[in-house]
């Protein structure tokens, strides 16, 4: 089935004011900047962003957060996002920080039909407040549940108009698990190919969790922190 | 002398043994890796995705789709794998990864670690580390013994809200080398020059201090 659409602006049809996006990426790297360029020109609010970090005060989730078109944001870790710390800590923000682990497990849950699980992550921490815990083989662990999203955006390399998609390097993170929990999932990639240039045992998320694809064009791919060596 | 940034990632690198698989955490973990001894073959886990973590890139060799969970950009060395998310936190919840080294605002004497939020003031988030320390056969905590205003980090109960509750095994700061036990935190090692007095008057929690008490060797 050719599920490819022109571009992100297309891709985004239906998403609407209040929806529930999940978000691919870690920091910066791997994120789908056309996607979230679009949703900054669509002027979409009162949305709730899954990713598990919140850009830069000037690039990824940051430029929604800038322009107020979040309205609650469900994270691992913010601490590179000034703007973020502020709009939280005043309460302009709603804010559900939760262990990294049990966010990807959330997604994956949610993408495979499995409501809830029980990890030992958090236990006896406010993480677990008002959460079921239980006792197995010795050791406690917090039932978690699963999340899904209206819509799921993600980033791979390369893709085919199938659907099948192919990560590079450490960008994959959390990109197929939030592919397989989105009701409808849009993927954007660096190398659009016709189905049969993708050799099938080296895809990573199967093309039956993406319903549209396009690709993306201008990638800045910023690095947050540039650490390097001396040449001996 | 207290030990520096440099020091304490030194000692904390002789913990290291063959064959381990490791997740260093953000600061001075990180510098671990710069220590590991030549003779031993020390695999380097990032909770981002990345399973034999090298070194920094050469200038000019930076790929933005290559980064550590501190995104710093790394490289791949022979016989790396790459993963999702789901799949590094499962190496981590099934305790594949031998030893977990990270930092923390607060440790308390029955192994409590605090280190991810100072309610009204900072929230950054726990990232991986409440799932590390829930999971992790071996925790190694390292910090500076006393935070900026001089109060000790090492307490009888934290006052900041926990990452994870009885945990952590062993504490390595400027003054010394600490084993959390039922009776609170054994001095195992003091760093060169800093005598047993020094290291009480600094800890807030139960010390253990048990006959001579051997200095640090570099």
């Amino acid at each position: 089935m050719d599920k490819r659409v022109t571009d992100a602006d297309v891709a985004l049809m239906g998403l609407k004011d209040g929806m529930t996006l999940m978000v691919g990426g870690f920091g910066l790297c791997g994120i789908p900047e056309n996607l979230i360029a679009a949703l900054a020109r669509s002027g979409v609010k009162g949305l709730t962003c899954i990713s598990n970090n919140a850009g830069v005060d000037d690039f990824g989730l940051g430029l929604l957060l800038k322009s107020k078109q979040i309205k609650k944001m469900i994270a691992s870790y913010v601490g590179e996002n000034a703007e973020f710390e502020r709009q939280m800590l005043s309460g302009e923000l709603e804010v559900d920080l939760i262990p990294q682990g049990t966010l990807a497990e959330r997604c994956r849950a949610g993408g495979s039909g499995i409501p809830a699980f029980f990890t030992p992550a958090g236990y006896g921490t406010e993480v677990a407040e008002g959460k079921e815990t239980r006792e197995f083989d010795g050791k406690m662990y917090v039932m978690e549940r699963w999340l899904r999203a209206d819509f799921a955006l993600v980033k791979a390399w390369k893709g085919d108009t199938n659907g099948n998609l192919v990560f590079r390097h450490t960008a994959r993170n959390f990109n197929p698990m939030m592919a397989m929990a989105g009701t409808i999932t849009i993927a954007e990639v660096e190398h659009l190919v016709e189905p049969g240039a993708i050799d099938p045992d080296h895809v990573h998320t199967p093309g039956i969790f993406v319903h549209r694809i396009f690709q993306g064009k201008d990638y800045e791919k910023r690095i947050e922190q540039r650490t390097v060596r001396q040449r001996a | 002398m207290a030990l520096d940034k440099n020091q304490i990632a030194k000692r904390i690198a002789r913990e290291l043994q063959d064959g381990y698989y490791v997740n260093l955490g953000i600061g001075i973990p990180t510098l671990v890796a710069n220590h590991i001894p030549p003779d031993i073959n020390v695999t380097l886990q990032s909770e981002n995705g990345l399973l034999g973590m090298g070194p920094f890139p050469y200038e000019g060799e930076e790929d933005a789709d290559l980064i550590n969970a501190g995104k710093q950009t790394v490289t791949l060395l022979p016989g790396s794998a790459i993963f999702d998310s789901a799949t590094s936190f499962a190496m981590i919840r099934a305790q594949k990864v031998n030893l977990t080294v990270l930092g923390a605002m607060e440790v308390a004497d029955n192994g409590d670690i605090a280190s991810w939020k100072i309610p009204g003031k900072m929230v950054k988030g726990m990232g991986g580390a409440m799932d590390l320390v829930a999971s992790a056969q071996n925790i190694i905590v390292c910090m500076m013994h006393t935070n900026k205003h001089g109060d000790s980090k090492l307490l009888k109960k934290c006052s900041l809200p926990l990452t994870g509750v009885g945990c952590v095994k062993r504490i390595i700061t400027d003054l010394g080398m600490f084993e959390v036990t039922p009776e609170g935190f054994k001095l195992t090692e003091r760093a060169p020059g800093v005598s047993v007095e020094e290291i009480k008057s600094k800890t807030e929690g139960r010390l253990v201090v048990e006959g001579e008490v051997k200095e640090m060797v570099f």
